[in-house]
């Protein structure tokens, strides 16, 4: 087995690949205690509706959620009192069409498409969205979210109560 | 067992119930588009959503698409979103600018204000084309405290008739601009499948609060959850008339231009402290800080609008069982930055898809129609309340405590009338 990266050492297309299904199984799983840690603590959750491509910070947004945010919904989502997530619809959900946007001493953009479709009630539905990581090695090689934003196809259209993480 | 559908109307609706039918009954739904959305007042925009000329916002009156705009002289329309000629819509964005509203399909053109401008090709109907009669149909439109409100009802007593005693707190709700004026600052848009007016009740019930919402009470810090016990500090419900009330959880926030000498609450902290370090003097802080927290009240505006402590809530009919709510998050217009995105992350933290209130409710709401196949000639009860506490309600208006049920039933009696006419 051969030694982990060091910090600087550049991201392939194929790890951040692995990585980002991990973290997307992690998520179907509702795994959703194994999911913060993936994140460094300056990393940033958003779930846009504009598609302006505008910072975020200055729009309405669905989910823009920091390190204290991410914990509270988890928190949230895991207590059982909230009636959307216990239990959260079923999901299933893959990416693909990856493209490495950049990489630098330790980081990368990456992109994909996920497709995730949910059950519950009786009822199937399927959320596409594009997504969009910007990945950064931590001190010990292994890689962490630093942004992560999930462009949902109808994000500035009329949605549903979503009980889960996308 | 009662036939519901053969039961007038009138009797559905009683003072402290109404009948199954009321969120099931497809032509009960259809009697209700004609008989209450063509037929009243229906919010369409704010007008922060067409703030200069030749500016545009689609919107619904009803189950109708429509065309909000500020034509060239500055002047209000709501405008059916149908080509006169063979009916295709003009318009498919969003909001915007623009000047003209071509049909995509034969080219014919209108102006902002609905007019007919240019007929392609007009010789094809030998001269015998009434252009001045097929100008976009027009709906009379009227605004309140920059609320746009429009009807099919060309005869209907002025809006400000309408609103009556919900006036006031529609000023006071205003006072969130902090003395620049309010503007919308986007919106979460999601459907539920459930009755329209489930959600109509519940603007306007505190009873659900601390149960439904016990996860985002959870997230608050403890000063900001004791804000929030909306049960416990001696609000009141109270009926506005027209099918109107509002529902007052947190006295202090009443009025946001009172008691500005009372400590920052400490999540506002770092905000204040942004402001002065703008420059900001020390008593415009106070007044911008507390505007930003919000109000402490629903008022609901029958049949289709609530100004919900520091957000629009909009609900649109689209079948018996599918109803699309609007949460629209607003702010200070022209105010500082740092205020509103203050005002935006705590809109995100309740409000939207994934917010840590709506998604609950919505889950709630669509219990309620799942629960409601059950039994064909049962009731929902809605006989809660006790007194208002005492000297808060204006007098001689109908009101109750915080979760009486005094707001459902007013809003009921107003359907009933509509729906008797």
């Amino acid at each position: 087995m051969s030694a982990l990266p060091t910090a600087t050492e550049p991201v392939t297309l194929d790890e951040a690949i692995r990585f980002i299904w991990t973290e997307t199984e992690i998520l179907d799983r509702l795994a959703y205690r194994e999911w913060l840690p993936l994140w460094t603590k300056t990393g940033l959750y958003v779930v846009p509706i504009d598609r302006d491509g505008g910072d975020p910070v200055e729009a309405l947004n669905i989910v823009y959620d920091g390190a204290e945010m991410r914990e509270a919904r988890v928190k949230r989502l895991l207590s059982g009192f909230s009636m959307s997530s216990a239990p959260p619809a079923r999901t299933a959900r893959t990416t693909s069409r990856f493209v490495l946007e950049s990489a630098g001493a330790g980081t990368a953009r990456v992109r994909c498409a996920q497709i995730l479709i949910e059950y519950k009630y009786g009822r199937t539905r399927t959320l596409g969205a594009d997504l969009s990581y910007d990945l950064r090695r931590a001190d010990d090689g292994t890689l962490r979210i630093e942004r992560k934003v999930v462009q949902l196809l109808n994000s500035d259209d009329h949605l549903f109560g979503i009980g889960y993480l996308l | 067992m009662t036939d519901a559908a053969a039961l007038p109307y009138a009797d559905l609706v009683r003072d402290d119930r109404i009948h199954t039918a009321l969120y099931r009954d497809p032509a009960i739904f259809e009697a209700e588009m004609d008989r209450i959305f063509n037929n009243t007042w229906v919010w369409v925009a704010h007008v922060s959503d067409v703030p200069d000329k030749n500016t545009f916002k689609t919107s619904f009156v009803g189950r109708h698409p429509v065309i909000v705009t500020r034509d060239k002289a500055g002047k209000l329309n709501v405008l059916l979103n149908r080509c006169r000629h063979r009916a295709a819509s003009v318009c498919e964005r969003k909001k915007g600018k623009a000047s003209v509203f071509v049909c995509p399909y034969h080219g014919w053109s209108y102006d902002t204000d609905g007019r007919l401008r240019k007929v392609p090709h007009i010789k094809g109907y030998g001269g015998r084309l009434e252009t001045d009669e097929l100008s976009l149909v027009s709906l009379r439109v009227e605004e309140y405290q920059g609320m746009i409100f429009a009807t099919f009802k060309q005869d209907i007593e002025p809006l400000v008739d309408f609103l009556g005693p919900a006036k006031k707190w529609m000023d006071l709700f205003m006072k969130q601009g902090a003395g620049f004026g309010v503007k919308t600052l986007g919106e979460h848009k999601f459907r539920f499948p459930g009755n329209w007016k489930i959600q109509l009740e519940n603007t306007t019930d505190a009873y659900h609060f601390p149960v439904v919402h016990k996860t985002f009470l959870d997230s608050l810090d403890d000063e900001t959850e004791d804000v929030f016990d909306v049960l416990g500090q001696g609000g009141w419900v109270e009926d506005l008339g027209n099918g109107h009330s509002v529902m007052v959880m947190i006295p202090d926030l009443i009025n946001l231009e009172d008691n500005l000498d009372a400590p920052i609450p400490e999540r506002f902290a770092d905000l204040a402290r942004e402001l002065a370090a703008e420059g900001y003097p020390d008593a415009q802080v106070r007044r911008i800080v507390r505007a930003v927290g919000g109000s402490g009240f629903n008022l609901n505006l029958f049949p289709n609008v609530a100004c919900s402590m520091a957000f629009f809530r909009v609900l649109r009919p689209i079948a018996v069982d599918e109803t699309e709510i609007t949460h629209v998050a607003i702010g200070m217009d022209g105010g500082p930055a740092a205020g509103n995105r203050v005002r935006m992350r705590l809109h995100e933290h309740f409000q939207g898809p994934m917010g840590f209130g709506t998604p609950d409710d919505a889950e709630g709401w669509e219990r309620v129609q799942r629960g409601v196949q059950a039994g064909d000639d049962l009731w929902m009860m809605l006989n809660r309340g006790t007194d208002a506490p005492e000297g808060r309600a204006e007098a001689g208006h109908n009101a109750g405590d915080v979760s009486a049920e005094t707001g459902m039933r007013a809003a009921y009696q107003m359907w009933k009338r509509m729906m008797t006419a």
